[in-house]
């Protein structure tokens, strides 16, 4: 994979005008510079996807010998993995608890987050001590998290204690989908905390400073200075924890269990296909699950305008 | 080597990524053909690592799917779970000072038996030769049979007929044996003698006879507020073990011999109703459905629990003088009790394979005769207190001493029926959580819950 970067000296034919050439030449020359790194994400992304839509659509027939009692298989091409996909009645209640789950944890964590970060921004005694602490939460890994908040919600557990309760929080129904909730909320508003620290930072103080010589309320200084200078940093740390949590799998994993219908997200689903060896089958969740995290990106970049590929930064010639 | 693999893998992610970032900020310049070939080095050492033991092993050349009498020898792994009693090696080494050319590496997989059997499907879909022994959770053996990824073993050249036969059974499929016993494991009546002392009873034989049992223990003073009966009812594969109890315990069985579904018997509907209506009436304590082992050894430990259904680990941890536990000294085991007379336990247990894929299948052989045999079992019990599958060693004198449990254990692994023997069992196990599950939180009817799983168990087993 040694790519040659095209020399200065090539150049398009003397028929042209020179200006078109030049552009051509950088142009090539970009396309150049940028193979490799188009060959190193054809290889590690876009290869797999495309593996993974391959593999969806690979129907497998399975059969057992009845005298040896050995596994035969056939497989053949076709749409039957999604035909089950989609008149499966499982499919409602995962896509419900993926879609209920994205809302709801990142309602709080944004509520949670940016009044973190506002807090983080004061100067006072023992800031940075506060800062390291809130992203503790961030830091410990999510399969601890989990053991963690379901030592918490056992049934013997601290909630239960503090609230004195004797809701059985690993059980089917509500209390379940919440205790994920909370769990989730817990762990990553520090992040959306932490971005939006980083995009109060940059606010110049003398906007501050002319609002408080306008007598602006503290309200309305947030509502009008603050909020829409850290709203780029806010919609690209929402846009994030959105995809996040559309293809949450660890958490529901460990804190409440494997098939547990309350909790049981689209990503669990693929994984309890694949792990009974249904590849095809399990690929093509994954794949439902791809395109309607995609759906939902790209919904979410046309209606909040999240500035991701730094179009709005640099101006064009 | 084979430790190292993550790692690596990991380095080559960290790595590629960085060059992904790394190329779109910093102009290409003399740098970028070394970071290419540093992400050429990745990728390669990516392929390697998702190819798991790909990279340069040094095994001797063997035959690919070569016959079953092999003769090759050499050095060969051992695949299997963490090992918690941190005994393993000890053992290991032996056989490593009396076999320096064949030696046994032990390979640590996960903790979780899920992770375990994902790792194990995992290095036979790629035919890695990195697993030699397979130590396999006897649910798997049918599945790992049928799909080919274990081989045969000369059922002949193995004690099995010392060992306790509904034991050997958890290594058959099809009528040969795939895996040889290497411990077991079954359910014991775990009771407070102290209380049953007070009301002069025996402990019970019979479900009926433990609520009698139940009644009049919470009329003495000492037994105000405590809860009768537990075992593992979460959602999860503790709950097919006690569903399969409470059928086997009422007479009934959930695959029966020729491999058929067999829950919509009557049998099989007067054991859910045990359960059932344990929870409905307050014989069985509502967090109970909950309930994984160690919270019903909480629950038992702090003597909240008159009768508990349990594996024998948790003799010791009860017993345990430290003040972690109230009821040190105070309980004694009997077998399960059933609807007429005793029931019948599901056995645990772990059995060792050869992978189909492997390399020095006779090295491996005759390291199973050793690591499975009566002198390594026995090891193996006084050591990390595991249920050998070995019948005379239930009568040995000293272990008894050392472990009063074994005769009752014994008594509970003769009538002991293995989990249902199904190629995807995966499927079949989540059909039977489902239901019971249902039937126990009352959202389903006994009944429609049963029919249920006879559908989806009947499909599970004859799965296209």
């Amino acid at each position: 994979m040694s790519v040659i970067a095209p020399t200065p000296g090539r150049t398009a034919p003397a028929s042209r005008p020179p200006r078109t050439s030049r552009r051509a030449g950088t142009g090539r020359l970009a396309a150049a510079l940028l193979s490799p790194t188009l060959l190193v994400l054809a290889l590690v992304i876009g290869y797999p996807v495309v593996a993974a839509v391959r593999l969806s659509f690979q129907v497998s027939t399975e059969g057992i010998d009845p005298h040896t009692g050995f596994v035969a298989n056939t497989s053949h091409y076709g749409t039957g993995n999604y035909a089950t996909v989609f008149t499966d009645d499982r499919l409602l209640r995962p896509w419900w608890n993926t879609t209920s789950f994205a809302l709801a944890s990142v309602t709080l964590e944004v509520l949670i987050g940016v009044s973190m970060a506002l807090v983080m921004h004061r100067a006072f005694r023992g800031r940075a001590l506060v800062r390291a602490a809130v992203l503790v939460p961030w830091a410990i890994p999510t399969a601890i998290s989990g053991m963690l908040w379901k030592w918490i919600f056992n049934s013997q557990g601290v909630a239960n204690d503090l609230l004195g309760t004797q809701i059985l929080w690993s059980s089917e129904g509500f209390h379940a989908w919440l205790s994920v909730v909370v769990a989730d909320t817990w762990k990553t508003a520090p992040f959306i905390g932490l971005l939006v620290l980083a995009g109060l930072q940059i606010i110049p103080g003398e906007l501050y400073e002319a609002a408080r010589v306008d007598g602006a309320s503290a309200w309305r200084v947030f509502w009008r200075i603050t909020l829409p200078l850290v709203r780029p940093a806010l919609v690209v740390a929402v846009l994030f924890r959105l995809l996040d949590v559309l293809r949450m799998f660890d958490l529901p994993y460990v804190l409440v269990g494997p098939r547990k219908h309350s909790v049981e997200t689209l990503s669990m689903i693929a994984f309890n296909e694949m792990t009974n060896l249904r590849f095809g089958s399990a690929a093509a969740y994954a794949s439902v699950l791809f395109v309607y995290i995609a759906v939902v990106a790209l919904a979410f970049v046309k209606l909040f305008g999240a500035d991701l590929l730094g179009r709005g930064t640099r101006s064009e010639s | 080597m084979l430790d190292d693999q993550p790692v690596k893998g990991e380095e080559a992610t960290v790595s590629s990524l960085r060059m992904v970032f790394g190329v779109g900020q910093t102009p290409p310049g003399p740098g970028g053909a070394r970071q290419r070939r540093r992400a050429a080095a990745a990728i390669a050492a990516m392929v390697c690592a998702s190819l798991l033991a790909g990279c340069g092993d040094s095994g001797s050349g063997g035959s690919k799917g070569g016959p079953k009498k092999s003769n090759d020898r050499g050095p060969i792994t051992l695949a299997t779970g963490k090992d918690t009693t941190g005994t393993l090696q000890g053992q290991l080494d032996r056989w490593n000072k009396q076999h320096p050319s064949e030696k046994v590496t032990l390979v640590e997989l996960p903790e979780s038996a899920d992770q375990q059997r994902q790792q194990f499907i995992q290095n036979a879909q790629t035919k890695s030769d990195a697993y030699t022994v397979l130590n396999l959770d006897p649910i798997w053996v049918a599945e790992f049979a049928a799909n080919q990824w274990i081989d045969e073993l000369p059922a002949k050249e193995f004690p099995l007929d010392k060992m306790i036969p509904a034991v050997v059974k958890t290594g058959d499929y099809f009528g040969k044996q795939y895996a040889i016993p290497f411990n077991t494991n079954a359910g014991l009546l775990f009771y407070r003698k102290d209380l049953l002392d007070k009301i002069g009873a025996e402990p019970p034989a019979t479900w009926a006879e433990m609520k009698q049992d139940c009644a009049k223990v919470q009329q003495l003073p000492e037994g105000k507020g405590i809860d009768c009966y537990a075992g593992q009812f979460d959602k999860y594969e503790g709950l097919t073990v006690n569903f399969s109890e409470a059928v086997a315990s009422a007479g009934g069985s959930v695959v029966d011999a020729k491999g058929k579904a067999t829950v919509d018997t009557d049998a099989a509907k007067k054991g859910l109703q045990f359960l059932v209506d344990g929870f409905k009436d307050g014989t069985i304590p509502k967090q109970a459905a909950t309930y994984e082992e160690e919270d019903g050894r909480r629950a038992f430990q702090a003597g909240k629990l008159l009768f508990h259904r349990q594996w024998p680990y948790q003799w010791t941890l009860a017993n345990a003088k430290d003040g972690s536990s109230k009821v040190a000294g105070k309980f004694a085991v009997a077998p399960l009790p059933g609807l007429s007379g005793p029931g019948r336990s599901s056995l645990g247990g772990l059995d060792l394979a050869i992978s189909k894929f492997a390399k020095n299948k006779a090295t491996a052989l005759d390291f199973i005769k050793f690591f499975s045999d009566e002198e390594n079992a026995r090891t193996n019990l006084k050591v990390t207190s595991a249920a050998p599958p070995y019948t005379d060693l239930y009568d040995d004198p000293a272990l008894r001493k050392q472990f009063p449990y074994l005769d009752t254990l014994k008594q509970s692994l003769a009538t002991a029926t293995p989990r249902p023997v199904v190629v995807h069992y995966g499927d079949a196990t989540a059909a039977i959580q489902e239901s019971a599950a249902a039937a126990l939180n009352g959202s389903k009817s006994v009944d429609d819950a049963l029919a249920d799983m006879q559908k989806n168990l009947s499909a599970a087993i004859s799965e296209k």
